[in-house]
């Protein structure tokens, strides 16, 4: 369909390769860097080291990883990062619940330094203050921010938090000697998936309280769950839906007077810096994804960290070591008796950590806030602008304001058309743009998640408010081309046909070769 | 600041007033905080945050950053012998150039359309890591070695459905803190130890307690005390013939020269990407595998993504995409198997340019270039007067110093050598109690022959000084 004058639309076209499968560039003895030889002394006095070798133990056939030349190495992968694309080049607001915004390049500068990705965990305290003091400093931002007690920077990843906060709750009951007894977690269903499935990692029957046609969590329903069987409750607010569960304070009392712990999933917490606290809410123990609500890089799916904090009852519970400070040191504190062990080596993701604390300290408390109602105008403006497009909805509370996110619907467009979310995020990629079809719950027919965080300007916005326009037209006036699409993306319609037979998928070249055969060249 | 001056971040576009009137006008609210109507007041905050004053300007941020990273002292700046899960390996430039470009650092989820690349080069990490480790399936990173060896036990948990699991008792405290608390109180952690003079595993005390209800046997090779476990077929038959899986925890740089698990019985491989292409990052940048076989049971029990590869509508064209995705909680929720997430992909990528560059030869120059160094190491040291290796066994990057004899404890042994610009060896004092007095060195690539002999020398000086604190 033609893009009309006055659209914001790009005539994109991404960059496509068609590049092969970096075993089909192997040639024979090419080399893509070499490794010192060991000195002459060390050779004379230890001979090449492989006859030191328990023969048994011995590799036969070296591994068949391919032989390339440097340059066709480096091609290959700027080639592949060509065919990807990150915040810094679309406007990544399609993402919903992740919070894809700007993460800033002076904190990749420093946190390439020596001075951080050269520490061994192992060094002297002595030899390690500055990292030291950048967890302890980030621990007490935290705790600022969410009116917490204390903060350890092990977790990495939100659901490896959730983890954490389930492992915590089990070391609570069962110390009071109810372990056994209370097996139950409640969540709900628009919380995030992991929220269930993490804790029940831990052994714990999940308990999903469901929505009110309102969208909001049935807080009868949570009365009715509540047991001396509830050892806690997981629940994200606001929920997937973006809408802010104004009742929480009484979810909270509801789960405590039960005898149950509650953890906060603040994975995404960018509608609410400093504008509501976990505290507050009665909140036991919350969690802040840095890699989201804090400005670090996605990489792709990690590395990612999460800054989980307790109150003080909780403190003695946490993974070891915690940072501490007298005034003059800062120090690694192993000396936690019910400390619940680990959840990760070592410290946590410190290049996540650093670039965290570097993103708070250029904003401030009121940048922080900042942050936050220019994330909630943002989302409101496509609020009104998303659901103006014929066929696309917003389900749940309509008219009223959401916080960061909004879980939408294409269900009356497809109900119109037979096109589908999935098609049409298909085609939003000819446009260079990124458009998500969300994960559990699938409640939301037709779904699609959108976060416009703070980062994108109002001219981005309405560029991406054309993409949606346009394809949503698109499908009325063209189908075949959304159905088609993507066009002018990396690749064509994918044969997902093998993913799910155990006879033709291939998680590997090697199985690929083993089940397909060898590509003709 | 000033409340009253306006505040226009170069990190929020719409902080421009003008801008940000216009908005809240469009949606038809007077001020910002109209958009909060569900939040009730009484959970407002009625306040600033109280944090430090920002560091509006870049410079500002920067200086101020970089005054308090000047307090570490770094590993290039002095020599390391510290190893025990985190190592100082060469990090090729390219690994550096690819992990920092733009399309990888800042994506996230995206579809295998838009963000074809990402998919294609973590398949390219799952297929090269599967050469070295010579199995079948290998899955997207997950966050570290111990949650590699902690989804590794739970996934033979699964399979076998049988609720123990057997673990050598010369694990790393650390990792092993992570698998107890992974596995607590689905499955049960029991010990099986070693031999005193060589660390391997006593195969004695492992048969007595191969019993019906144990799901799989886990051991490490290189351990973590450095040593090479020469009986990993041994323990693989011994577990098969009860039922039970050998499941074993591998150092991936050691692989060019030792024979990789599957080749000697294991049904399951896992361990940690950071020595391929990482920096050490505090222990920051590590990133855990799992390898398989192909086999539908095995491959249906992964929590973790595995992107398949697949041909598209295109002549020739190659795609991506998620295989059985329904195995994980984005799509099962707590019925799913574990859970998965954002995880470790881009230390993936960086394992991927590692791999590819370094090809059969260079993982094979590696590995003995680190046997040499290490051995070289290993005779100067136990050279010394009062210093012992521990262990008799064959090692591959690290070894055991025993320093018993000397008179000092190696707390204040590294202290002197610290003083001398060089990071001495781990000490493993307070992590296990035979293990008094003994320090676990490694050596790789990054050191030099004179490296090792300013170590050698320094110690000897600081063995002659008088004193000890035992």
């Amino acid at each position: 369909m033609k893009i009309p004058k006055d659209s914001r639309l790009r005539n994109f076209h991404q960059a496509k390769w068609d590049e092969e499968v970096i075993f089909e560039l192997s040639n024979k003895g090419e080399r893509g860097i070499l490794v010192p030889e060991a000195e002459p002394e060390i050779q004379a006095v230890v001979g090449d080291g492989m006859t030191s070798l328990p023969p048994n133990m011995v590799r036969a056939a070296p591994p068949a990883l391919p032989e390339i030349a440097q340059m066709r190495v480096l091609k290959h992968f700027l080639r592949l990062s060509q065919e990807n694309l990150g915040a810094d080049l679309n406007i990544d607001v399609g993402q919903g619940t992740c919070t894809v915004k700007y993460n800033p390049k002076i904190n990749e500068v420093l946190a390439s330094s020596k001075k951080a990705s050269a520490l061994h965990p192992c060094q002297d305290e002595s030899t390690v203050q500055g990292a030291l003091q950048i967890m302890y400093e980030l621990d007490c931002f935290f705790r600022e921010i969410s009116g917490l007690d204390r903060f350890t920077l092990q977790c990495s990843s939100g659901s490896h938090a959730i983890l954490t906060m389930t492992s915590i709750v089990r070391k609570h009951h069962e110390m009071r000697g109810e372990g056994g007894r209370r097996d139950e977690i409640i969540t709900t269903i628009f919380s995030h998936p992991s929220d269930a499935a993490a804790a029940a990692v831990k052994g714990y029957k999940i308990v999903t309280i469901y929505h009110q046609p309102d969208g909001l969590p049935d807080i009868e329903a949570l009365k009715k769950a509540v047991s001396n069987r509830t050892a806690g409750l997981f629940i994200t607010n606001p929920e997937d839906t973006g809408i802010y569960n104004p009742r929480i304070a009484e979810f909270t009392r509801i789960v405590h007077q039960a005898g149950g712990l509650c953890g906060y999933d603040q994975a995404n917490a960018n509608g609410i810096l400093g504008i509501t606290r976990a505290r507050e809410a009665g909140f036991d123990m919350c969690f802040f994804n840095l890699h989201k609500t804090f400005g670090t890089p996605h990489g792709c799916g990690g590395p990612a960290s999460a800054a989980l904090g307790v109150t003080s009852e909780l403190v003695e519970y946490l993974p070891v070591p915690l940072v501490e400070y007298d005034g003059t040191r800062y120090s690694l504190n192993y000396d936690l008796p019910k400390s619940i062990g680990k959840v990760r080596s070592f410290y946590g993701a410190f290049p996540v950590i650093l670039k965290a604390y570097a993103w708070i300290m250029s904003l401030g408390g009121r940048g922080l806030k900042e942050v936050a109602q220019v994330a909630v105008l943002n989302n409101n403006y496509l609020l009104k602008k998303i659901t103006a497009i014929k066929g696309a909805a917003s389900p749940f509370k309509t008219g009223k304001h959401r916080i960061e996110q909004v879980r939408y619907s294409w269900e009356d467009l497809y109900k119109e058309t037979g096109i589908t979310t999935h098609q049409i995020a298909c085609r939003m990629a000819d446009f260079g743009f990124h458009l998500w079809s969300s994960h559990h719950p699938f409640i939301v027919p037709q779904p699609f998640s959108v976060e416009p965080t703070e980062s994108y300007s109002k001219a981005e916005l309405d560029e991406y408010l054309d993409g949606l326009r346009h394809v949503a037209e698109e499908a009325r006036k063209e189908p075949e081309t959304v159905k088609n699409a993507p066009h002018r993306s990396v690749v064509h319609t994918i044969d997902e046909s093998t993913f799910d037979n155990p006879k033709k998928w291939a998680v590997t070249w090697r199985t690929y070769l083993k089940k397909h055969g060898r590509p003709p060249k | 600041m000033n409340p009253k001056k306006s505040f226009i971040h170069p990190y929020i576009p719409n902080s421009v007033p003008e801008v940000k009137e216009m908005m809240l006008r469009e949606v038809g609210v007077k001020d910002a905080d109209e958009l909060y109507e569900d939040i009730p007041e009484e959970l407002r905050m009625k306040r600033e945050l109280r944090l430090p004053r920002p560091l509006l300007s870049e410079l500002e941020l920067k200086r101020h950053v970089e005054r308090i990273l000047a307090k570490n002292t770094s590993c290039e700046e002095l020599v390391s012998f510290l190893g025990g899960g985190c190592a100082q390996h060469y990090v090729p430039a390219l690994c550096d150039e690819i992990s920092h470009r733009a399309e990888f650092l800042t994506a996230y989820a995206g579809e295998p359309y838009e963000d074809a690349g990402r998919f294609q080069a973590l398949f390219e990490y799952e297929s090269l890591m599967a050469e070295i480790l010579d199995f079948d399936v290998v899955n997207v990173p997950t966050y570290d070695w111990g949650q590699a060896a902690s989804t590794s036990i739970r996934m033979a948990g699964r399979i076998t459905k049988r609720p123990k699991v057997l673990v050598a008792d010369t694990l790393s405290p650390d990792r092993l803190a992570v698998i107890r608390n992974y596995c607590q109180p689905v499955l049960e952690i029991e010990l099986v130890g070693h031999e005193p003079e060589t660390g391997l595993l006593r195969l004695d005390d492992l048969r007595s307690r191969l019993m019906p209800d144990v799901a799989a046997v886990y051991f490490e090779n290189p351990s973590y005390l450095g040593f090479i476990e020469t009986q990993g077929q041994d323990i693989a038959d011994l577990a098969h013939a009860n039922g039970s899986l050998s499941v074993v925890g591998v150092d991936p740089i050691s692989l060019g020269v030792l024979k990789p698990p599957s080749q000697y019985g294991a049904d399951i491989a896992c361990g940690d990407i950071q020595g391929l292409g990482n920096h050490m990052y505090f222990g920051g940048a590590l990133g855990g595998f799992i390898a398989t076989r192909d086999e539908e049971k095995f491959v249906m029990e992964y929590p973790s993504r595995l992107f398949g590869i697949a041909r598209t509508a295109a002549q020739g064209e190659w795609g991506f995409g998620d295989v059985a995705y329904s195995r994980t909680s984005f799509d099962g929720r707590e019925k799913g198997k574990e859970f998965v997430g954002t995880a470790a992909a881009l230390y993936g990528i960086s394992a991927a340019v590692y791999l590819s560059l370094m090809g059969p030869q260079g993982m094979r120059d590696l590995g003995r270039h680190i046997l040499q160094k290490s051995r070289y190491a290993a005779k100067r040291l136990a050279e010394i007067s009062g210093v012992e290796l521990r262990f008799e066994s064959s090692f591959f990057k690290e070894f055991v110093l025993d320093f018993s004899k000397t008179g000092k404890s190696v707390a204040e042994i590294n202290r002197s050598l610290l003083a001398h610009g060089i990071f001495g060896g781990k000490d493993l004092t307070r992590e296990f109690a035979e293990l008094r007095n003994c320090a676990l060195y490694c050596v790789t690539e990054m050191v030099t022959q004179s490296d090792i002999d300013r170590l050698v020398a320094a110690l000897k000086e600081c063995l002659k000084a008088g004193g000890g604190e035992r």
